[in-house]
């Protein structure tokens, strides 16, 4: 009995936090909800005409029409799978690259991991001559161009204190240098490969099969585990270096794990499906305007959109020129340049 | 008890920034470190808190050198209040919570949640304010809610460097009003980095005069005299009384 008003003080305490609370979990369904419709036309979507509950039969593989299982199970749930996951991948890594170097404008094509990947892969393919889907060999190649890229970057900023727009700035100048000589790379292929690398830095989520989607999915599914472990370590990190330290937080340590994961997923990534320019930047700050920068909410709000984001994208890539496929890229580059441009402009740029 | 023994820091290729810095708190006392820019004030707080590496020295809190702890485990009894105040778009009882995360393994508990709500009580933030935006605070609500995320902590050694140099002088006397009487209450030691003597003569009860990057001077407020001014700021000043309280006068 004592403690009822104290309970009911407490309660109304708390109000304004719950309020908070609620619409942010409300924020993450309404993504869930959007992801699976988004889903659903996408499995539609396709020349091969379809009703929609033979599709979720299909999926099972149990639909009466042989040749919609076949096309549901072997063409595009392979296909929407690889955009979720690669959304999803892309979306988390930019949130945490934006995070541990408190920067809002970093993502892996900002600060040039992933031309750095795209260079690695390109290297593969044409020099070391190995096949776009032939085993570890191309993403390793492109993991190691973009751990390159992050150790240059991390390197420049211990060498002296960068500010956000300089380490954008800088991430110009690495992705036109690794532009440029994956370009010197593409001037001596043959006419296959060239046509083979050109299609591929377009972006391309066909041609990704089960077993990609298996790697991309356990390579994205851990960063999601460990950033979401590790999601008071980020909001740490806003109260600036020092306070996460003093709050015990092993600062360097997290930078470097964070960054060897984020350039891991964004290089796989990049080696199965291409270069996909600025789903990493945008999601965070999608999600980030809508609920604020809480990481509980912000982890996977960022893969959620970076999932519905890639799913939305190629859904117009497929659907705007039936039945030709616009390269994905091209689409969220399109789509992704206005963004950024309002996001380096707006002001009060605060993380 | 605190007892700082010999603590000496450098920056790579520069001089000794701190030399065999040693001096001892009882508990429930609040220190002002005083000194000029360049001082080694600032430095001497990241020490303590493991923000900077000490080359040497010890500091040992009730016996137990917290210098050998590891930074994870000094959380537990140090919190930090940095001269730089937040403005992001996190809640105000998000931010408060944070001050539980060197207690937290994979989520936070209960009585987490009750001793933040009880910190926010203290502090007057548990109105319609715990769930607004950070960046929508004004500069002295700000500030409370860096010094409740500290006091979330639940240190025994709290440090502040410069917490009222953004705020205008109602704050600066709220704020540290509040420091002085919960840490009192609680027998939690502060130590305090701050430029304005008057200010520190008010709320605070020891004196740490600096220079060079070494103790000027040490004890209670009769170590603030003209000659001393002199000698580290190069001011002519003397202290007045004015209704019991001492302060600060510039003469020249």
């Amino acid at each position: 009995m004592n403690s009822a008003p104290s309970q009911l003080a407490h309660n109304g305490a708390v109000r304004a936090y719950r309020k908070n609370q609620i619409k942010s979990v409300a924020f993450l369904t309404m993504l869930s909800l959007i992801l699976m419709i988004t889903v659903l036309f996408a499995l539609k979507a396709g020349s091969y005409e379809t009703p929609v509950n033979e599709l979720v039969k299909g999926i099972f593989g149990t639909s009466s029409d042989s040749k919609i299982n076949l096309v549901v199970r072997n063409n595009r749930l392979p296909r929407i799978c690889t955009a979720m996951i690669a959304g999803a991948g892309l979306g988390l890594s930019g949130c945490v690259f934006q995070a541990i170097l408190r920067n809002p404008l970093a993502s892996a094509s900002t600060l040039g991991v992933s031309q750095g990947a795209s260079f690695g892969a390109a290297a593969a393919i044409i020099l070391l001559g190995l096949g776009n889907h032939s085993g570890i060999g191309v993403p390793f190649c492109a993991f190691m161009g973009s751990i390159s890229v992050a150790l240059i970057i991390l390197g420049l900023s211990k060498f002296r204190p960068i500010s956000p727009e300089g380490i954008v700035l800088s991430g110009v100048a690495i992705s036109s240098m690794f532009t440029g000589a994956t370009t010197l790379i593409q001037y001596f292929a043959d006419e296959v490969q060239l046509a083979s690398l050109v299609y591929w830095t377009f972006g391309d989520l066909g041609s990704a099969g089960w077993d990609q989607v298996t790697h991309m999915g356990i390579v994205s599914g851990f960063l999601i585990l460990y950033c979401f472990a590790h999601r008071w370590d980020y909001n740490a990190l806003l109260s600036g270096k020092e306070t996460a330290i003093s709050l015990g937080i092993h600062v360097q340590r997290l930078t470097l794990v964070n960054m060897v994961l984020c350039c891991l997923t964004s290089s796989i990534i990049v080696a199965n499906v291409g270069l996909i320019n600025f789903i990493g930047l945008v999601a965070p700050h999608i999600v980030r305007m809508a609920i604020g920068n809480n990481h509980v909410y912000l982890i996977p709000g960022s893969a959620l959109t970076g999932a519905v984001l890639l799913l939305l994208s190629d859904l117009c890539s497929r659907s705007i020129i039936n039945p030709v496929i616009l390269p994905i890229g091209a689409i969220t580059s399109f789509l992704g340049g206005p963004l950024f441009l309002y996001l380096l402009f707006k002001d009060g740029n605060q993380l | 008890m605190i007892n700082i023994e010999n603590i000496c820091f450098h920056y790579r290729n520069h001089p000794d920034i701190l030399q065999n810095i040693s001096f001892s708190l009882e508990e429930g006392q609040f220190l002002a470190i005083l000194g000029n820019n360049g001082a080694g004030k600032s430095t001497l707080l990241k020490c303590l808190n493991h923000i900077l590496k000490a080359d040497s020295g010890r500091a040992l809190l009730n016996g137990k050198d917290f210098m050998a702890m590891s930074g994870h485990e000094v959380a537990k009894y140090i919190a930090f209040v940095s001269q730089i105040v937040p403005n992001t778009q996190m809640t105000v009882r998000d931010m408060v919570m944070l001050g539980r995360k060197p207690y937290m393994r994979w989520g936070f508990t209960k009585q987490d949640y009750q001793i933040v709500d009880r910190v926010m009580k203290r502090l007057n933030l548990d109105q319609d304010i715990n769930g607004r935006f950070l960046n929508q605070l004004s500069g002295g609500e700000r500030q409370k809610v860096m010094l409740a995320r500290a006091l979330a902590q639940q240190p025994k050694l709290l440090l502040l460097d410069e917490p009222t140099s953004s705020l205008d002088i109602h704050n600066q006397y709220q704020v540290l009003k509040l420091v002085r009487d919960i840490c009192r209450k609680d027998c939690i030691t502060s130590i305090m980095v701050i430029h304005d003597i008057n200010l520190a003569l008010k709320f605070c009860d020891r004196f740490l005069l600096m220079r060079h990057g070494e103790v000027y001077r040490y004890g209670n407020y009769s170590v603030l005299d003209p000659s001393s001014l002199k000698e580290v700021y190069d001011i002519d000043a003397k202290m007045v009384e004015v209704e019991g309280q001492h302060m600060v006068f510039v003469t020249n």
